[in-house]
């Protein structure tokens, strides 16, 4: 526990992190985990943090060594693509009895285990990782791992990030020291360029990092890693080859990068694929830090006519949607897809944001989306469940965006809702991903369905919500009737 | 005699199992006005709360004790006390359902002192609420366990104790948890058909069926209500579903002297028969019109799906009461159970099911035991088996996250083993294999006889 207390300790200080650097040294050395409320918590553990980050390396065979509950309740839950091995699909847990705890069979369940999945599924790595109940029972899975790995030939790395270590943050950072301590720089690569990149912080949900990589394939540009979305071991073990870095979910993955900065002199930049101007940026970004390193500075003018010719297109795509856009309102209450490029797209085809939650953005970004908003009022931490409730039944936005965990307040508010986090159906990413986050929401709000479930059944006596004037469908006719029955009824009885 | 085959392995491939704490919580939700939580780290909630989420599609309350890593050294206690007033202020509940996770288990916290404790402390703030323990390790159990603890906890901690007056219509009725919203809607209306007042326990019908509330409620809305509970005891005759009730049944029983009927499943023609008889009997009302009414359309069924089910081979997954109850279906309609995996040896009911033998294990023992079936049965994960050996998947149980509706899906009595039929008929009916000249080769089948399915005659 130890040496984990020393690894959180570090993880804290992040000198790349800006919020970390906006503190003072006391606050600093208290670290950024937040003392939880019990019975009014939300939120994951250092163990979900480490395999979110994790799990998305197809290739790995992911051991989680535990009772039942941290895998059993969550494998297979989260919607990062694979262009090839399915294996990190497959769930894998010492599952612990009550006889394994108590006779403290742990580490012996856990060594058999890592042969077994060598034997049946022959990996090229095993993760393991540990939990609340074996980190207090003492099961040293560090140990357990070096042995097995020693013993089978393969690599068996440890990922020491129990739950009970913190937030679903601090998770995430572990797991990059487990890839800083036991897998990048293991592999020497025999392709190593001069246009070779990292992107860190990716997890290719619904594939969407695909609506991006043929940007950078168009350029010449290398993906050596993808950390960790689609990401194989041997691209993972071989990272530490790369010229440049650009950290896509910086909350996540800010210590992985810079730690690479200082033992292989990998520059990064903080960016985003979300929304046309953070995409443009991004390439930009790509080509210039290339270039610092060496790369033949053509790649710049080239970089800057792709950008201009796929943001032509962009913005002509999205263009289309101005017409039954304009003037929308939209609130944007979520941790990931929402940055303030994603807002400025929105806003530049006429969409109002109402509000938006700045719980996981940097200073920076607060400070782009105040300019973009001129208003502070519709930045917020965080909205309780009863207040955002109130303000969707009010009618304040015409739709919600946000992540699973606040889906049903909007749908029961009656509201229309597009999930942008991690169980969300559609690729956001690059140029084209804006304009399928725009034609999502064009879909989600003119749903012929949300007049239906907000028109009182004719039994009762409430007037109508007078929304959107259905448009010309057959079954305008009986629905004008209806309206105006219910209207008659509601005028007769009055108030009731 | 059916053989239980333990697990040797020692790494569990694809869960079959959820943990027992969901299961607990599970219950607690089929109560008005409650709130499950559980004591533990926030990921033990989060977790749960995300499976919850995906299978009903509806916003779930669940809430943690939040223990982190001082805590866990000192004690959870603290959390516990804090938790359950935070919870009485902020959504006032008229239950909470305390259930203890694999983190405070191993610590080996005395709970239900602390409980105690709590209650006594602030007897004042928490009035109106009542607070429940069930011990739910994640170690051990899975839903089944979990469900039938809370179950009997709720009766324990909340039933009026002794003898009581009895209200001769009044029915109590325990379902086991793998009875779905659209089980328990039916079994009410088929109880009243008969004059009789249902009291069921846990009711999630009334809380997680989906509807759409007119103002923001922090709690279940709908459910079991606290009185309800409370006066268990003034039930005629209690009826326990699935051999997991059996204990709730037990407590009752020796609470309040309420004799209980055991029902192991309610799905296929006997089991509906006896049902049905019982109501009769306790009610001295004879068969309503629309019973027998729906009696004869499942005799139709029978004849008309049979032809699909005869010679079938089906692997099944699941806990044991659903296990028993589908293999005991399939094998009423004609198809064998060539593969059953159960999550625990536990159980008694597993030693009748119709079965060679029954692995307890996980969904990767299942794959490896059903190359050859025409139908994998279990729930929604196991959809990658289903995919890599090319059999379809009939999604039952839980989780249920890759298909709308499962809670409105009927599969109890009369009406709903009509419908079980007809969906599986129609499932094989949609993967039909058309015949071809090499299938139908008498020489080619001479030599592969022993690894093809069921009969390659038999295309549909």
């Amino acid at each position: 526990m130890t040496s984990l207390s020393a690894k959180i300790q570090d993880v804290f200080d992040e000198p790349a992190c800006d919020k970390n650097r906006g503190k003072d040294a006391k606050a600093r050395k208290e670290g950024c985990s937040k003392p939880l409320t019990p019975g009014a918590a939300a939120g994951g553990c250092a163990f979900d943090g480490a395999k979110i980050v994790l799990q998305p390396i197809t290739d790995v065979a992911h051991l989680v060594h535990a009772p039942l509950a941290c895998e059993g309740n969550s494998w297979d839950n989260r919607g990062a693509a694979s262009s090839g091995p399915t294996l990190w699909r497959t769930s894998f847990t010492t599952d612990l009895t009550e006889l394994d705890v108590v006779m403290g069979q742990g580490e012996r369940k856990l060594f058999k285990a890592i042969r077994e999945i060598k034997e049946a599924y022959a990996p090229p790595a095993i993760f393991v990782y540990s939990t609340c109940v074996t980190a207090l029972i003492g099961d040293d899975i560090e140990a357990v791992c070096k042995r097995a790995g020693e013993k089978f030939g393969l690599a068996v790395v440890p990922v020491n990030a129990p739950g009970l270590a913190g937030s679903k943050n601090l998770g995430n950072k572990l797991a990059a020291e487990a890839l800083l301590e036991h897998v990048i720089g293991t592999v020497e690569p025999d392709d190593a360029g001069p246009y070779d990149i990292n992107i860190l912080g990716e997890f290719n949900l619904s594939g969407e990092f695909w609506l991006v990589k043929p940007l950078l394939d168009r350029l010449g540009i290398r993906v050596r890693a993808c950390i960790p979305g689609d990401a194989r071991y041997l691209d993972v073990a071989s990272a530490h080859r790369a010229r440049a870095a650009m950290v896509v979910c910086s909350t996540a993955l800010i210590n992985l990068a810079r730690k690479m900065e200082e033992r292989w002199d990998i520059p990064f930049f903080e960016g985003s694929f979300y929304g046309i101007t953070d995409t443009s940026e991004a390439l930009r970004n790509i080509a210039e830090l290339l270039v610092k390193k060496g790369a033949d500075p053509e790649i710049l003018a080239r970089t800057e006519a792709l950008i201009a010719e796929q943001e032509a297109i962009a913005w002509k795509k999205l263009e289309a949607y101005r017409r039954r856009l304009q003037g929308k309102r939209v609130l944007l209450n979520t941790g990931g897809v929402k940055s303030w490029s994603v807002v400025h797209a929105l806003m530049e085809i006429g969409i109002e944001i109402v509000g938006t939650s700045v719980k996981k953005s940097t200073l920076e970004d607060k400070e782009r989306i105040k300019q973009i908003l001129k208003d502070d009022n519709h930045m917020f931490e965080q909205m309780a469940a009863r207040d955002l409730y109130a303000m969707l039944s009010e009618h304040k936005a015409d739709i919600m965006l946000s992540g699973g965990r606040t889906q049903f307040i909007a749908l029961k508010a009656k509201t229309p809702w597009l999930d942008i986090n991690q169980e969300r159906q559609h690729p956001y990413a690059g140029y084209d991903g804006m304009v399928e986050l725009v034609r999502q929401i064009d879909l989600a709000i003119h749903n012929p369905i949300w007049s239906q479930v907000r028109e009182p059944a004719p039994w009762d006596c409430q007037p109508a919500v007078k929304d959107e004037p259905p448009s010309t469908t057959s079954g305008t006719a009986s629905l004008h009737a209806l309206k105006k029955f219910a209207g008659t009824m509601a005028d007769d009885f009055g108030e009731c | 005699m059916v053989r239980i085959l333990s697990q040797t392995k020692s790494a569990s491939v694809n869960p079959l199992k959820s943990s027992q704490p969901l299961g607990a919580a599970l219950a607690f939700l089929g109560i008005d006005g409650a709130v499950p939580l559980f004591h533990g780290i926030q990921g033990c909630t989060s977790f749960a709360l995300v499976l919850f989420v995906r299978h009903f599609k509806e916003a779930i309350p669940l809430q943690t004790t939040a223990m982190d890593e001082v805590t866990t050294i000192l004690g959870g206690s603290d959390n516990l006390e804090e938790a359950i007033l935070n919870l009485k202020t902020r959504t006032k509940p008229k239950l909470i359902g305390v259930c203890t996770t694999a983190l405070v288990e191993t610590r080996g916290e005395d709970c239900a002192g602390d409980i105690a404790d709590i209650k006594l402390k602030h007897a004042e703030e928490l009035a109106g609420t009542e607070i429940v323990l069930a011990n739910t390790p994640d170690f051990s159990g899975a839903l089944e366990e979990g469900w039938a603890k809370a179950v009997s906890a709720m009766i324990e901690g909340i039933t009026r104790h002794g003898e009581q007056a009895r209200q001769s219509k009044k029915i109590a009725i325990l379902p086991g948890w793998h009875l779905t919203v659209a089980d328990i809607e039916h079994l009410r209306e088929m109880v009243e058909s008969f004059g009789l007042q249902p009291v069921i326990l846990p009711d999630v019908s009334g809380s997680l069926d989906g509807t759409v509330p007119d103002h923001w409620v922090p709690t279940t809305y709908g459910g079991t209500s606290i009185e309800d509970i409370r006066e268990l005891g003034a039930a005629e005759h209690c009826i326990a579903i699935g051999e997991h009730m059996r204990h709730p049944a037990e407590v009752l029983q020796k609470m309040t002297g309420v004799p209980y009927v055991l029902f192991e499943s309610l799905t296929g023609l006997e089991g509906a028969d006896q049902f049905f008889s019982l109501l009769s009997a306790i009610s001295g009302e004879s068969v309503p019109a629309s019973v027998r009414r729906r009696r004869a359309q499942l005799q139709d069924a029978l004849l008309d799906g049979h032809f699909h089910f005869g010679g079938k081979k089906i692997a099944i997954a699941a806990e044991p009461d659903q296990l028993y109850q589908l293999a005991t279906f399939f094998t009423g309609m004609g198809s064998e159970v060539a593969a059953a995996v159960a999550t625990t040896d536990m159980s008694k009911v597993l030693g009748r099911v119709p079965a060679a033998s029954i692995q307890i294990g996980d969904l990767s023992d299942l794959e490896a035991l059903a190359g050859g079936a025409d139908l994998l049965v279990t729930h929604s994960h196991g959809r990658q088996a289903s995919q890599r050996l090319g059999i379809p998947l009939m999604r039952v149980g839980f989780p249920v996250f890759d298909r709308l509706g499962s809670q409105h899906k009927l599969s109890i009595l009369y009406q709903g083993t009509r419908d079980l039929v007809f969906e599986v008929a129609n499932m094989f009916q949609a993967n039909r294999h058309a015949p071809t000249p090499e299938k139908l080769d008498p020489f080619r089948k001479q030599e592969t006889q022993d690894g093809a399915r069921s009969s390659p005659l038999t295309g549909h």
